[in-house]
């Protein structure tokens, strides 16, 4: 048999129609529906008098709206309408909701690995871009709209055009100063916010292999930001240490057996891409956007572009147009951005190792006057997690505002804004115009970048702060 | 849904690359509960001024732009978050075609689903268009059927998704015609 990709492999054995010069009819494994983007589809289904196709395969939470301070005390009513619409919608159509007085409750990127629902080889949607997260599991997990949401709570497929593979490999071995976001900022800032467009990324190479899952999940999250339908990592040994003991996932026999299958669907040797890409580990430092876009990103040692670096008129204008918006000015050193926020959550980095390693770095240091810094646990149980381990009390002694879970200032649906004209530093995955507040200025980092930028006021070379620790 | 098959109407020209749906429809507007709308709220924080009154500067309040109902962009437009809202406002707000030389995957599905008509075209042709449509009000013909695009100076043609064509050509609802597999579905579940 001729060698496959895992994109293939699971692509082929979803597929419950394909005719010539149609879309396939793709089976979807699991479909997670969350308060915003799913009204008008149970809407839909509503009007037509039809029915969720498979509830046991529907799972539904809470979490764009939710606010992290008292998190019952949700004081805006339309959003209050679009939560209760939700539980009145999965109560009706027999839908499991992880409702915010859940233990479980948390961002859905968060949870769905975190149950153990998320599973190597499973087709797996959501209305919801940042769906990819769990492509690191090596399933095949996309976004999708609200139209599509009503197609799969109605008949459980998708009609989807095959996509074409893009092999994203990551050589060499990445340097324990930097992070999983570190690479995927450098990654899109290489090959530009629309390199993935049409197709499904697999990210591969020793620096992936030696990644946890924690960071496979954040590097597959930004998959999107690279214009990708979804992105995945081949599961291995480590995929599957971390699934092992989760509910939801089988134990004893059942999870051997599972294993086995699971080992099968990694990418063949021989195996080839529509296209590939290739970036060395060791050209990475600490990345800082300074756009409107993701791919608007440099390390840290560096200045602020200039129009004139783009290659395009049309480049040379949106640099432009990002530079008026985030108020900077070319050759500027990034290091010497001043910061009034910082932000350390999303479904991109909130888990317990990004919280560890911002608490490690932050500990015995106290935040500047001049910032605002709030730390949003991903889950309820990443939350209770770090409270286990006192880390809630090293960002409090620091002066980091200690909140409940949810997706918070990454988009800033919820209480949580950065006010206009003031820069936040976000473990977040968009950069956006607005997207953290109107004329909120966003720069997107790590979890310890955005730590120490806390501290400094402004961003700083962790690299230093960390060969400082360890001659201290 | 509305069957689309030949449309005639002028176009309102953007000339920006990687326009996102935060802009076209800022997350504020992403609490309601309803499809329809979402017009008023498109491109929210570019078109008005922090008063409240249109910001003149911005391509859709120009005057050559109004009731234009074909939009002209740079690539990968509609990139960003999966929010159905983006097509939505661009439809409530009267817009049936967009052209530009790449969408996002998602918008573009997105698009379909709702009885829009995104049209892939060489960046060539695109920015012909796009200067076109700068300063005057420039009209359009597309024919669905035809696969082809012809105004004053400006002939193309474009190709789409034979599946995705007669969707809208026929402005089918899809769910029912999935539905009509449910033996094929049935039977998938059963061997897996």
């Amino acid at each position: 048999m001729a060698p496959k990709t895992i994109i293939e492999k699971i692509w082929e054995t979803h597929e419950v129609m394909q005719e010539e010069g149609k879309p396939s009819l793709l089976y979807i494994d699991l479909h997670m529906v969350h308060e915003v983007t799913s009204p008008q589809a149970f809407e839909g289904l509503r009007l037509a008098n039809r029915k969720v196709r498979r509830p046991d395969l529907t799972f539904a939470t809470m979490d764009h709206n939710v606010p992290t301070v008292n998190r019952y005390d949700i004081t805006d009513r339309i959003a209050r309408t679009q939560m209760e619409t939700l539980e009145t919608n999965c109560k009706e159509f027999g839908v499991d909701l992880v409702d915010l007085v859940h233990p479980e409750n948390g961002i859905v990127h968060v949870i769905g690995p975190e149950l153990g629902l998320t599973q190597p080889g499973k087709t797996i949607v959501c209305g919801d871009s940042h769906t990819s997260t769990h492509g690191a599991f090596g399933a095949l997990a996309f976004g999708i709209g609200t139209s599509e949401v009503e197609h799969v709570l109605a008949t459980q497929t998708l009609w989807q055009s095959r996509p074409k593979t893009l092999e994203v490999r990551v050589t060499g071995k990445l340097s324990p100063e930097l992070s999983a976001k570190d690479v995927i900022l450098a990654i899109i800032a290489k090959f530009g916010v629309d390199v993935g467009t049409g197709s499904v990324i697999e990210f591969t190479g020793d620096a992936i292999r030696g990644m946890t899952m924690e960071e496979r999940m954040t590097i597959c999250n930004m998959s999107i930001e690279a214009g990708a339908k979804a992105g995945l990592i081949s599961p291995d040994q480590v995929t599957f240490d971390y699934l092992e003991g989760r509910e939801n996932v089988p134990s004893g026999d059942e999870f051997i057996k599972k294993v086995e299958q699971w080992k099968q669907l990694a990418t063949d040797a021989g195996a080839t891409y529509d296209r590939v890409v290739t970036i060395d580990a060791s050209e990475i430092e600490p990345m800082v956007t300074w756009g409107t876009n993701p791919s608007q990103g440099v390390g840290i040692s560096k200045t602020v572009p200039a129009p004139t670096d783009g290659k395009t008129e049309t480049d040379q204008r949106a640099i432009k147009q990002a530079l008026e918006y985030m108020d900077l000015t070319p050759g500027t050193p990034v290091s010497s951005i001043d910061i009034q926020h910082v932000f350390i959550g999303s479904c991109t980095n909130s888990r317990l190792s990004d919280l560890r390693a911002a608490a490690n770095l932050i500990k015995g240091k106290t935040v500047s006057k001049h910032v605002r810094a709030l730390v949003v646990p991903g889950s309820e149980k990443v939350k209770q997690r770090a409270e286990a381990e006192g880390l809630d009390q090293i960002f409090i002694d620091a002066g980091f505002e200690w909140r409940s879970s949810g997706c918070s200032m990454c988009l800033s649906m919820n209480p949580d804004v950065v006010p206009e004209g003031e820069r936040c530093a976000s473990t977040s995955n968009r950069n956006f115009e607005g997207r953290q507040g109107k004329g909120a200025r966003t720069h997107l980092v790590s979890p310890e970048m955005a730590a120490a930028a806390a501290i400094a006021g402004h961003f700083v070379d962790i690299r230093q702060w960390k060969l400082q620790q360890v001659t201290q | 849904m509305e069957p689309i098959i030949n449309h005639k109407g002028t176009v309102a020209t953007m000339d920006r690359v990687n326009v996102d749906t935060d802009q076209i429809i800022p997350k504020q507007f992403l609490k309601r509960v309803e499809r329809t709308g979402f017009g008023q709220y498109l491109f929210f924080d570019w078109r008005f001024l922090p008063d409240g009154k249109p910001d003149p500067k911005f391509e859709l309040n120009q005057k050559h732009n109004q009731g234009a109902t074909i939009l002209v962009a740079g690539h990968n437009f509609g990139c960003g978050s999966s929010r159905e809202h983006a097509p939505w406002a661009l439809d409530d707000y009267g817009f049936r075609v967009i052209i530009a030389p790449s969408f996002a995957d998602i918008f573009y599905n997105n698009c379909v689903k709702n009885g829009m008509l995104p049209i892939r075209l060489d960046e060539k042709k695109v920015d012909q268009l796009l200067s076109k449509g700068a300063n005057d009000t420039y009209s359009l013909t597309v024919s669905l059927e035809n696969q082809k695009i012809s105004g004053e100076g400006f002939e193309a043609t474009f190709s789409i998704d034979p599946y995705w064509k007669e969707m809208l050509l026929n402005g089918w609802d899809e769910i029912g015609l999935t539905l009509q597999y449910d033996k094929e579905i049935q039977a998938f579940e059963q061997k897996a």
